[in-house]
């Protein structure tokens, strides 16, 4: 990381002072709180409301210690300690011990007795504290304060009253964190308790948060209640497999099944936060999964077993030679997907590869092999908190990658300014106190090209920085854009991906041209260097760039590419999912590496099934391009990884791809090592210009009908409703209906209206929600013409 | 109901009194039971449109305050100090005759929609103990059977004059006060009773004064 | 001591609330004055005339004003605090009805002085009297020029918004006015930071009482020494008493700090009927009560906190022997609970307990044992809740029972009511005792 003028008072050294805890002298830096200063001496003061992401409250009092020169105990969450300060914990301090105490007892005066039945019991704060100093009997012979039990804040959070010591960490949360503050305190005294709004709940997409912060039981899931005792849960660390945010996670099971996911503590990435979707959407990992190969037979899939179906996919194989088209879709962990292009490349021979599942273009390959392919991690989550500027374009963070949306709506809290180019300014961008710079959808490349000097001195503002999104591909020129702005103003420029895969299927090589690391694979010494670590000549290697995103399914249509390999893939992913499936349709031969049925298993002539992420090792290369390795969950799972079934297959073809467990991938990857030579140059494309008429602007909420949130009905009934924004000029100009009608080339969506802050002319839809799936059902795409009409009858 | 055109005009201007907007909520939460009678969803999710804040927002706000009432207050609001001087003065024995006349207990509205009747707390006129207000306005040492007396002019529409205050209105003509405190009102009857002025009398008839000077002291 | 109406001087001009009927009698002569002066020496003066806030807390008021940092480029907020809402406080509102202006002249001269160009007057909601003719008295000073841009030509600029409350005791809080003035919830704010250096939208602001803000102009007007002739060394000047209870006159009388309640309660008429003191609290529900034998103590901050008690409000409380005070202590604490604001445990959870307790006892249950386990449950909270209110609550049961314990005994097996006919006590004719 460079040291500049701008962020250089942050990395000077931080001025320490002395205190005494106890008797023990601990040095700490200067504003640290006397909680944080005790907790490096290793006493832990009793806490229900301090939280270290939050800002401190002092509500609950469970912290009270004494403190030297002070009359009255003073709460350790909010004292910040001074140098010289004398400190006496419960552990040295009769004032203190009683007052903690104190409080315990009056905490539990109103709470219920209910911990066997508790979500929360083995686990609770105020359990552990009460078994720690509570009295063994109660003094307290009154009525206890009772509520109705649990009440629906969401779908799917629910909040039992009678257990909350209002703590305030829900609806600080809520507030200071996401942004979201559809719950608060309500009434006041003893009757205080948290609550919605009549018309509004608890729709957050961080809503989850609340539950794993709550001390109590008071906040619970109705996905994990009642589900299981913590003490029955067997806890492994893992990474998110949703997004390219990277979070750390712990993955929670029992008796072989996943109970519940909780967000784990990076602090350089997630910090302590996930987002709802990674805490839950993982019922697709054990519904409806593929258990066993499968061979269409008279036009039906059949249960095969392993040797047949691998001779039959070998076979199908065999018959198209190397003019087999290899697509990974974005859930592939970084070792599958290099998996998958050694086998392309040294099995088949093959260079057809591609692991956009989604629109794309030339224009952004060249973009991603130039700027993006194997390089090492560059901008960082602390360099967007500290970036005095951070350029969105294409990119919507609060949908496709949550936590980079935090990160952001931290900073700028803070001190960064966050602009946005884009057709609508969104509720998250405001979230982030952000700036809408308006370009009509599929024309930000113009608006690039013509940016207020203001902005372009905020980008060339040391640590400025540039995010762009995975839209940028359906933007002509849009890619040339960024990287030309980038170089002109000297901000960083990095690509956020919206699934976990696509980052590290990049940097593997999976996709025609590129080999690992960001080699090209038209560069002699690239080839080379590969082969020598494959074992292989490089002449054996193919010399030609390969076909990729439509040109691979074109050829696949027209039967040039005579056999395709889809290693979790869903035709309506395409860009143009008709294309897509007349391409997988027509090729001689589909060989499926899937867990679930999909639209290309329907197709397919081998099913091969494969492992889902709790049965698998790997690793995430998130968009910072920091590797996010996790180890296997479920150990005794039957499940082969992608990487095995391709080596298996392999076998079956008589190739020797070396061997195709984690570990040696790392190795290999390691030793490829990154690529010291010339990169592909930047692509050169001219920005479009607004075609006129009702340009669409979507793109795929955080919540939706993706198949990995498949059953998990409470989490999707807390998704945004699908709607249609438009400004309020082009909803005037329509007669402000209660419904309109979205046409484009494939049919018509019809949708309630909703008036946003929108370019005019434009409409937002979401891309893939329950009601509207725009591929499939208008038959376009971000930027392109629709027509819209006021009226709901589709 | 839904919160019309001019009211949300009005809450504009409230928000356009303070240097942050927000810090008009409690008066426009005033306003809206001027205008509904009682702060409804409608006007919580006004606010919250007026101010850019959540409807949860507001709410937390219109319940921390007992002033705001979720249910029609009806058009008298009667509320009896029960607080230690003025209850144990007497203003037990008011509270109970009220509560028997109207047929309610604390915090409820009558079945005809006309009083709604509380145990308030001090209300700042502990020298003028019992106190009751009606629509907030002071109705001073009272009695049980002054107190009903009054219920009962009102039930009948007589006229009814504060004894520190105005002619009573109606609960929504006070709340719309407290949005707007420039009634009209402030010249109407004599605030300043004898309890106010006992010192001074005394002073009076002792002969008693402050030096206005240091000369003098 | 005698009484020295200064403040009350003219209540009795039905005029007095109006701009005419308040010049007639030499107002805004002191802001005329004060516009000509440099700020810092407003301060100055302040901080030599010795007045302590009459709040109930005794802040020394110059020093408040001190704290304010100047040339900071934030704007500067005066608020004044007219929350009256302690049990007992009866002076704000009555000041504020009958002499408004007095209150306006003290807010433009105290801004002035700490460079503030907007002060709010937050008065509680219920009492719509106090806050129309504040406002009148704003609107009137506002179109004579007393208000608004350029004031007086002194270049001096000030906008006065009286805000109205909506009911909750906390407000009284400082900090929890602040978060209510902005439109929260009325909880308290942690400190550090303090008002003076963040308060109103994180802005250096002052928080003083409706009488301390009254004092102003009489002490610009007429000088410290002046001022200083009242009172004690510790105590100047002089205080608006509101004398409540089983009193013959009860009302408002003004006299210098120091004069004694057996002086103020001989100009209030004496006890009713001949009948005795049984307990007494000289300014709130909040402060320790007393018993006939402190009716000799001077009404000084020192002195009552020598007895025990504290000064407070300055509006003592009287009641006779016919009181139980159980049945007193237990609607205090009823109080409390209800105007706990939350936010802290001890408060919130410890006044639902000792409530629930004493209506216990107030009904003729209990045992021994828990009338000395409210006694330990209030030292749970004193000193351990976020704000002065929970030190509030945990007050009246304490020392109640320093003179009282027998009586608190004999409740747990006989009721106030059996013990004291509630009759007894009321005050209005045709009550007819037991």
């Amino acid at each position: 990381m460079t040291i500049t003028n701008n962020t250089g008072s942050d990395l000077a050294a931080v001025e320490t002072i002395t205190v005494v805890i106890d008797g023990v002298a601990v040095e700490v830096p200067k504003g640290t709180l006397a909680i944080r200063a005790a907790e490096l001496i290793g006493t832990e003061i009793p806490r229900f409301c301090d939280h270290p992401l939050l800002d401190p409250v002092a509500a609950c009092r469970a912290c009270l210690i004494e403190v030297e020169g002070m009359p009255k105990p003073q709460p350790a969450c909010a004292q910040v300690v001074s140098d010289g300060m004398v400190i006496r914990t419960q552990n040295s301090s009769p004032v203190a011990a009683e007052a903690q105490a104190g409080v315990m007892e009056f905490l539990l005066l109103n709470h219920p007795l209910d911990c066997p039945v508790c979500d929360k019991g083995g686990e609770c704060p105020l359990q552990n504290q009460a078994m720690s100093i509570g009295r063994p009997e109660s003094r307290f012979t009154e009525e206890k304060r009772t509520f109705e039990k649990p009440i629906n804040v969401s779908a799917q959070i629910l909040l039992d009253r009678e257990r909350c010591v209002s703590c305030a960490r829900c609806t600080r949360f809520a507030d200071q964190i996401a942004g979201d503050a559809f719950i608060d305190l309500l009434e006041r005294g003893a009757k205080q308790q948290v609550g919605t709004a009549d018309d509004q709940p608890f729709d957050s997409y961080f809503s989850g948060n609340t539950v794993q912060i709550c001390p109590v039981g008071a906040l619970t899931s109705a996905a994990y209640r009642f589900r299981s005792r913590p003490f029955d849960l067997v806890s492994v660390p893992t990474t998110c497999e949703h997004c390219a945010s990277g979070c750390s996670l712990r993955t929670d099971y029992r008796r072989g099944v996943v109970t519940r996911r909780l967000a784990w503590d990076d602090p350089e990435v997630n910090e302590e936060w996930n987002c709802d979707k990674g805490r839950f959407a993982f019922q697709y990992q054990t519904e409806g999964r593929i258990s066993a190969p499968m061979i269409r037979e008279n036009g039906e899939l059949r249960v095969a077993s392993w040797p047949e179906a691998l001779g039959a996919a070998a076979e199908g194989l065999r018959q198209a030679g190397t003019a087999v088209g290899v697509l990974v879709g974005g859930r592939a962990t970084v070792e599958d997907a290099y998996a998958y292009q050694r086998f392309a490349r040294v099995a088949l021979g093959s260079d057809h590869l591609d692991f956009r599942v989604r629109a794309n273009s030339d224009e952004e390959a060249a973009f991603l092999k130039s700027a993006v392919a194997g390089a090492p991690v560059r901008t960082t989550y602390a360099d967007l908190e500290s970036a005095p500027a951070v350029l969105l374009v294409a990119f919507e963070p609060e949908d496709e990658s949550p936590i980079v949306f935090l990160r952001l709506r931290k900073a700028s809290a803070a001190r960064t300014a966050v602009l946005s180019i884009s057709a609508t300014a969104t509720r998250g961008l405001e979230k982030m106190n952000g700036t809408w710079i308006p370009a009509a959808p599929g024309t930000e490349a113009a608006a690039i090209g013509s940016l207020d000097a203001s902005v372009l001195d905020q980008l060339r503002q040391p640590g400025a920085v540039i995010l762009v999104g995975e839209r940028i591909a359906s933007i002509a020129g849009g890619a040339s854009a960024v990287q030309a702005l980038a170089a002109s103003t000297g901000a960083a420029l990095s690509w956020v991906p919206r699934r976990a895969g696509e980052r590290g299927a990049l940097d593997a090589g999976a996709l025609a041209g590129l080999l690992p690391l960001g080699r090209p694979l038209t560069d002699s010494t690239a080839r080379s260097e590969v082969a020598a670590v494959w074992g292989v000549s490089a002449d054996s290697l193919p010399k030609q760039v390969g076909l990729s995103g439509e040109k691979l399914l074109l050829a696949a249509k027209s039967r040039t590419i005579r056999a395709i390999i889809a290693g979790g893939v869903d035709l309506g992913d395409f860009a143009d999912p008709a294309l897509a499936r007349e391409a997988f349709e027509s090729t001689g031969f589909v060989l499926s590496l899937e867990n679930h049925h999909s639209s290309v298993t329907e197709i397919a002539d081998v099913v091969l099934p494969v492992a889902v992420v709790t049965e698998k090792s790997g690793t995430f290369i998130n968009w910072e391009g920091r590797p996010r390795p996790f180890g296997e969950v479920l150990r005794d799972a039957l499940m082969m990884s992608d990487a095995a079934v391709l080596g298996l297959i392999a076998q079956s073809l008589g190739a020797n791809v070396g061997a195709s467990d984690v570990p040696a991938l790392r190795r290999q990857m390691a030793s490829i090592g990154a690529w010291q030579g010339a990169r592909e140059s930047a692509p050169s494309v001219a920005p479009a210009v607004a075609a006129g008429g009702v340009a669409l602007a979507t793109w795929r909420y955080l919540l939706d009908a993706g198949s990995m949130q498949d059953d998990e009905p409470h989490l999707a009934a807390t998704a945004r409703p699908a709607t249609a924004i438009v400004s309020a000029a082009t909803a005037a100009s329509l007669g402000h209906p209660a419904e309109v009608t979205i046409s484009g080339p494939a049919g018509a969506i019809a949708l309630p209206l909703e008036v946003g802050t929108v370019v005019d002319n434009a409409v937002v839809l979401p891309m893939n929600s329950a009601g509207c799936v725009v591929a499939r059902d208008l038959g376009a795409g971000y930027g392109e013409q629709v027509s819209l009409r006021a009226g709901g009858s589709a | 109901m839904a919160i019309s055109e001019a009211t949300r005009e009005q809450m504009q201007q409230l928000a356009a009194r303070y240097p942050q907007p927000r810090s008009a909520l409690l008066p426009m939460l005033h306003l809206v039971q001027s205008a509904e009678g009682e702060v409804t969803t409608d006007g919580i999710e006004a606010c919250a449109d007026v101010l850019s804040i959540t409807p949860a927002e507001v709410k937390a706000v219109s319940t921390f305050y007992t002033m705001y009432k979720r249910k029609p207050v009806g058009k008298h609001h009667i509320g009896v100090c029960i607080n230690t001087l003025c209850g144990l003065l007497g203003g037990d024995a008011v509270y109970d005759a009220l509560s028997e006349r109207l047929g309610v207990g604390h915090d409820q509205p009558t079945a005809d929609g006309e009083f709604w009747l509380e145990r308030i707390e001090c209300q700042a006129a502990c020298t003028h103990a019992p106190v009751m207000t009606v629509d907030w306005e002071f109705m001073d040492d009272v009695t049980p059977t002054s107190a009903v007396d009054i219920v009962d002019r009102l039930a009948r529409g007589e006229q009814v004059a504060s004894t520190r205050g105005p002619v009573i209105r109606d609960f929504r003509a006070t709340e719309h006060t407290l949005a707007f405190p420039l009634d009209g009102l402030a010249d109407e009857g004599n605030p300043v009773d004898a309890k106010m002025l006992a010192g001074l009398a005394v002073a009076k008839e002792r002969g008693m004064s402050a030096p206005t000077s240091t000369q003098e002291g | 001591m005698t009484l020295t109406p200064i403040i009350t001087e003219f209540w009795d001009d039905p005029t007095l609330y109006t701009l005419d009927g308040y010049r007639a009698h030499g107002g805004y002569r002191a802001l005329a004055s004060a516009l000509k002066q440099d700020p810092d020496a407003i301060i100055s003066t302040i901080k030599d005339s010795g007045l302590r806030g009459r709040g109930g807390a005794g802040f020394p008021t110059g020093m408040k004003w001190s704290f304010v940092p100047q040339n900071d480029g934030k704007p500067h907020y005066l608020v004044v605090n007219a929350d009256e809402s302690e049990p007992g406080a009866c002076k704000d509102i009555p000041m504020m009805i009958a002499n408004p202006h007095a209150l306006v002249e003290g807010v433009i001269i105290s801004a002035f002085a700490i460079r503030a160009n907007h002060a709010f007057i937050y008065i509680r909601g219920e009492v719509p009297e106090a806050i129309r003719r504040v406002a009148n008295a704003i609107e009137q000073a506002r179109a004579a020029g007393l208000i608004g841009t350029n004031i007086l030509g002194s270049g001096f600029d000030l906008d006065v918004v009286a805000h109205s409350g909506a009911g909750a005791y906390i407000c009284g809080e400082e900090t929890a006015l602040l978060d209510s003035l902005e439109g929260y919830r009325g909880q308290p704010r942690l400190k550090p930071p303090f008002p003076a250096v963040a308060g109103l939208y994180a802005s250096p602001t002052v928080i003083n009482n409706v009488e301390t803000i009254t004092n102003i102009p009489y002490i610009i007007d007429r000088g410290v020494d002046w001022f200083r002739q009242f009172g004690t060394e510790k105590s100047p000047g002089f205080k608006v008493f509101a004398v409540s209870g089983h009193v013959n006159r009860p009302g408002i009388y003004e006299a210098p700090l120091g004069i004694t309640m057996r002086e103020l309660l001989d100009y209030a008429g004496g006890m009713r009927d001949g009948r005795p003191v049984k307990f007494w609290l000289p300014g709130g529900s909040s402060v320790p009560m007393l018993t006939a034998d402190h009716l000799d103590i001077p009404m000084t901050y020192e002195d009552m906190a020598a007895a025990g008690t504290m000064l407070g409000t300055g509006t003592p409380m009287l009641f006779d022997d016919t009181v139980s005070v159980v049945k007193a202590v237990t609607r205090w604490l009823e109080f409390y609970k209800h105007e706990s604001c939350g936010k802290c445990t001890p408060c919130r959870e410890g006044t639902y307990w000792i409530t629930g307790v004493l209506e216990k006892f107030e009904h003729g249950h209990g045992s021994e044992a828990e009338v000395d386990t409210l006694v330990n449950l209030c030292g749970q909270i004193a000193g351990r809740s976020f704000c002065a209110l929970g030190d509030a609550a945990a007050t009246p049961y304490p020392a109640a029972l320093k003179y009282f314990r027998d009586e608190f005994i004999a409740a747990t097996t006989t009721s106030a009511d059996e013990q004291f006919d509630p009759v007894a006590s009321y005050v209005f004719a045709g009550a007819v005792a037991r």
